[in-house]
């Protein structure tokens, strides 16, 4: 009789004793977003960090404004609004050091023109010309990510690159709710567990991925919840209160900086406009929802903060306005010009030692356009054109 | 003039020596992948460097293959030349968005401000009894990739040689690992490792007059084979391996079809969008007035990779090649 047949008598030996390694409860989130704005908590924040929030908050809402009327004008392709999520946006840049890393999302472009970045070259992948319109090593700002979630490992592995050279760098990366369904977002909190990686996550939950809402998502009790089973803090803030997601993204880039490893943000805000404009958002949400979130406007929670602790008057509320105005105006106007496009450039980096089929179309493009303005010269001199027809 | 004394090296030892030289000659170089440090991979490939260059630069990744090509992506933009490991073919799948999307692109979509110098590893192909998922050929989807460089070895020298290439290239690459021949030797010697043709070169493992056999990886040694036997049947053909699929070496394979005028691809991955019918085109656009008979293909079948005991029907063997050959007598049949 073997072991197996033994039912009632066999008693398997217990496995050695297994412990979780951590107590979930340091990990897990706040119970509600973490807000500073309206709060004792705000007198402690740099008068000159609020005025300075709040100045990039207009602007910012100024260049959804300006952006979303250049794809009206066919100028822009596409426009993804970060209206109503601005707080989160300006935070994430002015948060980080100049040798730090943001990882943006394609509707992130507010938080690398924040950072310095032109607002023209910010814009080319959506205006069509360019993928990426700047160095990515000179503002320290990886290209504009399109698919969901997949510059989160790059981040990982850009820190964790930074950490083993010995550098004192933090990557921020930023996802949207949508993104965090994806199996890289997974892999990537992951992976910067395991290693610790010198990494903060920062989801803006708007509340849809295009037209899906959170609840149809996920089923955690809230997004930064999933922090607890990568076995790294999990942090809820108000993704509308600048100030509030300014000093949690500090401190979770401060505990990463220490060695301690990475953070996990959500930042719960609201996409005022559609998803894009080519979205029609009025199939899924109605307007009460909509004007509800308006009370709770990033721009007017800051405003008001400012104007009450008399640290911003009108005169001053002004000011900012039309420092807004002149940038929108000026990205107004560089837009407007058509961009010059060497076709000769679609051959140019795709390889450091181009293919010989590469090579060969480089070739037959070059004599196609050249074939092309031999054409408009005969056009312009000869009242004829090649095939003989009169005009 | 002394003899260096040659011992018979195996492929795997080979590709195992060509990390280890290029982690000693450049401190940039990282190893990555799902068993690479104290196991020293599957394969055993990567045997002993995690204990010669430590954890750092040799490291056991969580298993999960899109998380390891896309931190190693992160770890190319800040100036490190990770080579990845994907353990088996069909594994790389879940790493196909990072592959496609941002290891072939970022260099173009950064109009050259980023490259991204990484090789990925992934043993392939079929022949060794793997179970399902263990045995793909899927060097189409890569060669279909603009960005990428696709390379095979089909010699211990060679897996020595494209693998310092490889790390060394501004370019990623996809470097393909024929798992059959892992175990393979040739005399070699890993002290004075030879120098090979650059990446994108095709080389002629064989001269003859009548054919071509175009190949690459895990099919050369079975031309090479039916290329012997095929000389009973009064046959004398040549075998080209191709060594690079991207970049694609036109000048090698045309000039030995155009000695031969006949021509056939032979590779074990399936025949329909495979690798076959791009060569097959090429030689016809560049050979056409040469040909004395329609370029032909000798492939694997175009199913999922079949159970390991069915799987010598599957795979191309000297016969079919034999077969192949036999049609090349365009005239006769007409």
């Amino acid at each position: 009789m073997t072991v197996m047949e033994q039912r009632g008598a066999y008693r398997p030996t217990p496995p050695p004793a297994w412990q979780p390694r951590t107590d979930p409860a340091p990990l897990l989130p706040d119970a509600l977003p973490h807000r500073v704005l309206g709060t004792r908590a705000a007198e402690r924040v740099d008068p000159e960090l609020l005025r300075r929030l709040y100045a990039e908050l207009v602007r910012g809402r100024r260049y959804n404004a300006q952006a979303t009327a250049l794809t009206k004008q066919g100028r822009l392709a596409v426009y993804p609004s970060s209206t109503g999520q601005e707080a989160c946006e300006v935070a994430a840049a002015l948060v980080l050091e100049e040798r730090d890393w943001l990882f943006p999302s394609y509707r992130d472009t507010l938080a690398a023109v924040a950072r310095g970045l032109d607002p023209v070259e910010a814009l080319t992948l959506l205006r069509g010309d360019r993928h990426t319109g700047y160095d990515p090593y000179e503002h320290r700002i990886a290209p504009l990510c399109t698919p969901l979630a997949t510059q989160l490992p790059h981040a990982v592995g850009l820190a964790h690159a930074a950490r083993l050279k010995g550098d004192d760098v933090v990557a921020l990366a930023l996802v949207g709710d949508g993104g965090t369904s994806e199996g890289d977002f997974h892999e990537a909190l992951n992976f910067a567990a395991v290693w610790q990686a010198p990494v903060v996550f920062l989801v803006q939950n708007n509340g849809f991925a295009i037209s899906v809402p959170l609840a149809k998502q996920t089923a955690a009790p809230s997004l930064a919840h999933k922090a607890v089973g990568y076995g790294m803090p999990g942090r809820l803030v108000d993704g509308n209160d600048a100030a509030a997601v300014h000093e949690v993204l500090g401190e979770a880039i401060a505990h990463a900086r220490a060695g301690l490893g990475p953070t996990l943000v959500e930042a719960v805000t609201y996409r005022m406009e559609a998803h894009t404009n080519a979205d029609d958002d009025k199939r899924y949400r109605d307007d009460a929802e909509v004007e509800a979130w308006r009370a709770h406007d990033p721009i007017a929670l800051l405003e008001r903060e400012l104007t009450e602790r008399g640290l911003l008057d009108e005169d001053g509320i002004r000011a900012v306005r039309e420092d807004a105005d002149v940038m929108a105006a000026d990205l107004r106007e560089r837009m407007n010009q058509d961009p010059v496009l060497d076709p000769m450039d679609l051959f140019a980096h795709v390889y450091a030692r181009p293919t010989t089929h590469l090579l060969e179309q480089e070739a037959q493009l070059r004599a196609e356009l050249d074939a092309e303005a031999r054409h408009h010269e005969y056009d312009e001199n000869d009242e004829h054109d090649p095939e003989g027809n009169t005009r | 003039m002394t003899t260096v004394a040659v011992k018979p090296a195996t492929m795997a030892q080979a590709l195992g020596r060509a990390l280890r030289d290029a982690m000693a000659d450049d401190p940039a170089v990282h190893v990555m992948g799902e068993d690479v440090g104290a196991l020293g991979g599957v394969f055993r490939v990567t045997d002993g460097l995690a204990k010669e260059f430590g954890e750092d630069r040799v490291t056991d990744t969580p298993l999960a293959e899109a998380g390891i090509l896309g931190t190693a992506v992160g770890m190319a933009m800040y100036g490190l030349r990770p080579v990845v490991e994907m353990q088996f073919d069909a594994f790389a799948y879940p790493a196909f968005e990072q592959l496609i999307s941002h290891v072939a692109k970022m260099r173009n979509r950064t109009r050259g401000a980023m490259p991204l110098p990484l090789t990925v590893r992934v043993p392939y192909g079929g022949g060794i009894g793997g179970v399902e998922h263990h045995s793909d050929s899927s060097e189409a989807y890569y060669m279909a990739t603009p960005g990428l460089h696709v390379v095979t070895p089909a010699t211990v020298a060679d897996a020595y040689g494209l693998l310092r290439e490889a790390i060394a290239s501004d370019d990623p690459v996809v470097f393909l690992e024929p798992k059959r021949l892992y175990w393979s030797k040739d005399s070699w010697n890993p002290d004075e490792p030879r120098s090979v043709e650059p990446i994108g070169r095709a080389v002629v493992r064989r001269q003859g007059r009548s054919a071509t056999l175009i190949t690459y990886g895990p099919s050369v040694p079975v031309c090479l084979e039916a290329a012997d036997a095929a000389r009973a049947e009064g046959w004398d053909l040549e075998v080209v391996d191709l060594r690079s699929l991207v970049p694609f070496d036109d000048e090698t394979v045309s000039a030995s079809v155009r000695r031969t005028g006949r021509a056939v691809v032979v590779h074990e991955s399936s025949g329909y969008g495979g690798p076959g019918g791009e060569i097959a085109a090429r030689v016809t656009e560049r050979c056409f007035h040469h040909l004395e008979a329609p370029v032909l293909r000798v492939a694997g079948f175009d199913i999922p990779y079949p159970p390991p005991m069915l799987e010598r029907h599957h795979l191309p063997g000297v016969d079919r090649i034999l077969d192949a050959v036999a049609r090349l007598q365009w005239e006769a049949q007409s």
